[in-house]
């Protein structure tokens, strides 16, 4: 036993009502880290359970869309595909697309998936549609590797490009995460936005590129298109990938400023109603 | 090592009525816009205080128990502390790290294994992962299921389960822990280790608030009670005195009920312990009173008085008739039944006191449909210390036991 007059230094957490505005506390972020890397393992772990398969979904998603969309305005519309055969342009689109839209939809219903846990032990609530987010990516792996399975088979050789597709992919995670965190919490208290959130990656969809080249834009018109950040990330996808035309650089810096500031906002959002969530779920 | 663990200071917390949905409809939000004046007025009908007020301080290693009744403002209190919810106003500070146990299990996931749960549940709990992975055959053996470690949780049987969530969570050792009612689980046997376990947990000079419906936990491992009510702390002493104060409070004086009988109404029963505090604990003396209305004329009325167990099992009958000759009385007359116990035969529990109406010349033999429920404490208070039974199981008593064994006479 330490004697009771040691002088240690405690460390004194105060707790108390607090308003307006907060301090968004990373730091506390990065000292959950375990705690986030269990949340995403056990997502990873209970995805695919009792499903015939199994990881495979991952796949299937995105390369049977590509199938329909090459019928459909590959084949029936004749669309555009900057060069590339139609498939192969389409799949790399929605390789990121999918990931996008399932990070953004599990983040939205994470609060209120995760009430159990919200009312019950304290944690840094930004852990759950953080760590959908990041569950997200996961899937994302073994869509790439079809992807380049399906380069190789149109004989379209990687180049050095491909080193920039972190790039891409850090744009696209932070719009999700920064969507994902302002839907997440407006959930909560506005169960709206489950009714809202199909629509949503309906309309946003149709809003990227995916299924058209955002070349059929006047080059003035990219730039504003821009402010969807999805839209630079596709055309980044497809020219690292496939050595389509480079999205103009000031239509990626409007994407890189609005996923900036759709995280940001997103978190300070998240921070200001945080606080309610126990008492509301 | 600070001398304060826990220091409260006017903590208050306000909830808001649910009007069925907790949450709102964007619609609702658009339109209160428009009349934010009514809803400032409307605003405190529609509030409640969860707790009001409560100013606490809880020095570095003391074993704190919460009482009182459902809605009293334990849980939220313990709530605030863990930080799961903001107080409305004032403030805590805690000095030290600081876990909370407020349900088993938190974060079970069926789907996963049993050693998967540990380690996603100890996880949730806030335990580090070396901490987890160091000290994790200490918790399967706690749990008493090693052969099923790599089974999904799904196909466990609710013991197990319970099991395994209170062996993590009693392997959380942070300086202060917040423990709310998580004892209750498993059977009895487990519910002894459990209770075992915190007691170990207690002894090692950490502090911990412990907040639970059983007196007898409470008295065996707190150093101090407060006992709250309406949010507010009513009572902060020893254990013994909160523990007195609140059963007395919680001891309904009297149930007055219509009998539904056709002969003899009852009116009240009302069964305490005869002294100072009125909650009944095994082999005090003890009086049942029974308040009745004749509802016709009867020359010899008389009645039956069982104690049934909980689970229905008759553990003893009085009849009037055997000790006393019956009351006359006429249609109308009120009139009462007082029966007294030298020393209440009762270990603590839940039992059932039933009521018959008898007489032999009218022929009657009215039962009294509802039961009385009874509730019997252990004598954890000073004023009932002397009452301490000898006995487990249903029934109490003072026993003198005595061995003897012949001289020199061996075993053969």
């Amino acid at each position: 036993m330490e004697p009771a007059t040691a002088i240690r230094p405690v460390p004194v957490l105060r707790i108390e009502a607090s308003a307006g505005w907060r301090a968004l506390r990373l730091a506390e972020i990065w000292a959950y880290r375990e705690l986030l890397f269990f949340l995403v393992w056990r997502d990873i772990k209970v995805r695919y359970k009792h499903t015939v398969l199994g990881a495979g979904w991952a796949i299937v998603q995105p390369l049977f869309t590509m199938v329909v969309f090459t019928v459909f305005f590959g084949r029936l519309a004749r669309m555009p595909s900057d060069g590339v055969p139609y498939p192969v342009f389409s799949y790399a689109a929605l390789v990121p697309w999918t990931q996008f839209a399932t990070g953004l939809a599990q983040s939205a219903n994470s609060l209120v998936g995760g009430a159990h846990l919200v009312r019950k032990v304290y944690f840094p609530r930004v852990l759950l549609p953080l760590g959908e987010v990041t569950a997200s990516l996961i899937d994302l792996l073994p869509a790439l590797a079809v992807l380049v399975a399906l380069m190789l088979f149109y004989g379209i050789a990687p180049s050095a490009r491909c080193l920039a597709l972190p790039v891409f992919l850090l744009v696209s995670v932070t719009t999700c995460l920064g969507a994902g965190l302002w839907l997440a919490a407006l959930n909560v208290e506005y169960r709206d936005v489950r009714y809202l959130l199909p629509f949503m990656v309906q309309f946003w969809l149709f809003a990227t590129p995916v299924a058209y080249p955002s070349s059929l834009l006047s080059p003035a018109w990219r730039v504003v298109y821009g402010v969807n950040p999805m839209a630079s990330v596709v055309d980044g996808f497809r020219w690292s990938l496939l050595g389509a035309p480079p999205p103009p650089l000031a239509m990626f810096a409007v994407s890189a400023v609005t996923a900036t500031a759709l995280l940001i906002s997103g978190l300070f959002y998240f921070r200001r109603v945080e606080r309610t969530f126990a008492d509301t779920l | 090592m600070h001398d304060i663990a826990i220091d409260c200071h006017d903590l208050s917390k306000r909830y808001r009525l649910g009007d069925g949905e907790p949450y709102r409809a964007l619609r609702d939000t658009i339109a209160s816009a428009w009349r934010r004046g009514d809803r400032e007025a409307a605003q405190d009908a529609r509030h409640i205080w969860a707790v009001r007020d409560l100013s606490v301080q809880i020095r570095t290693g003391e074993i704190v128990g919460i009482i009182g009744r459902n809605g009293a403002g334990k849980s939220a209190f313990l709530r605030i502390l863990s930080r799961i919810t903001e107080p409305t106003s004032g403030y805590a500070d805690i000095h030290g790290a600081i876990g909370s146990l407020l349900e088993v299990g938190t974060g079970f996931h069926p789907e996963l294994t049993g050693r998967d749960n540990i380690f996603l549940n100890g996880s949730i709990l806030g335990m580090p992962m070396a901490q987890i992975r160091r000290r994790f055959d200490e918790i399967v053996a706690f749990s008493e299921i090693e052969r099923f470690i790599d089974t999904p949780v799904k196909k466990y049987s609710s013991g197990m389960y319970v099991r395994l969530a209170f062996a993590v969570a009693a392997h959380l050792d942070t300086e202060i822990l917040l423990v709310d009612e998580v004892l209750a689980v498993g059977d009895a046997a487990f519910q002894r280790k459990c209770l075992g376990k915190i007691q170990d947990v207690c002894s090692t000079g950490r502090t911990v608030l412990f907040v639970s419906h059983s007196m007898a936990a409470v008295a065996s491992l707190c150093t101090r009670a407060l006992y709250m009510s309406a949010g507010r702390v009513l009572l902060d002493s020893d254990v013994p005195t909160a523990i007195g104060a609140y059963l007395n409070d919680t001891m309904p004086s009297s149930v007055a009920f219509e009998s539904r009988t056709p002969n003899v109404e009852i009116a009240r029963i009302a069964m305490k312990a005869a002294g100072p505090g009125r909650y009944l604990v095994p082999l005090a003396p003890t009086t049942l009173a029974i308040d009745f209305v004749a509802r016709r004329a009867i020359p010899d009325l008389s009645f039956r008085i069982a104690i049934d167990s909980a689970d229905g099992t008759r553990l003893m009958a009085i009849d009037s008739w055997v000790s006393a000759t019956g009351a006359r009385c006429n249609a109308g007359d009120a009139g009462s039944l007082a029966v007294e116990f030298d020393a209440l035969p009762l270990n603590p529990g839940r039992y059932r006191l039933r009521v018959w109406a008898h007489s032999f010349l009218t022929d009657i033999w009215d039962e009294v449909p509802d039961v009385y429920p009874i509730e019997v404490y252990e004598a954890v208070t000073p004023l009932y210390r002397e009452f301490e039974p000898h006995t487990h199981g249903p029934l109490a008593a003072r026993v003198t036991v005595t061995t003897t064994a012949a001289a020199g006479v061996p075993l053969s």
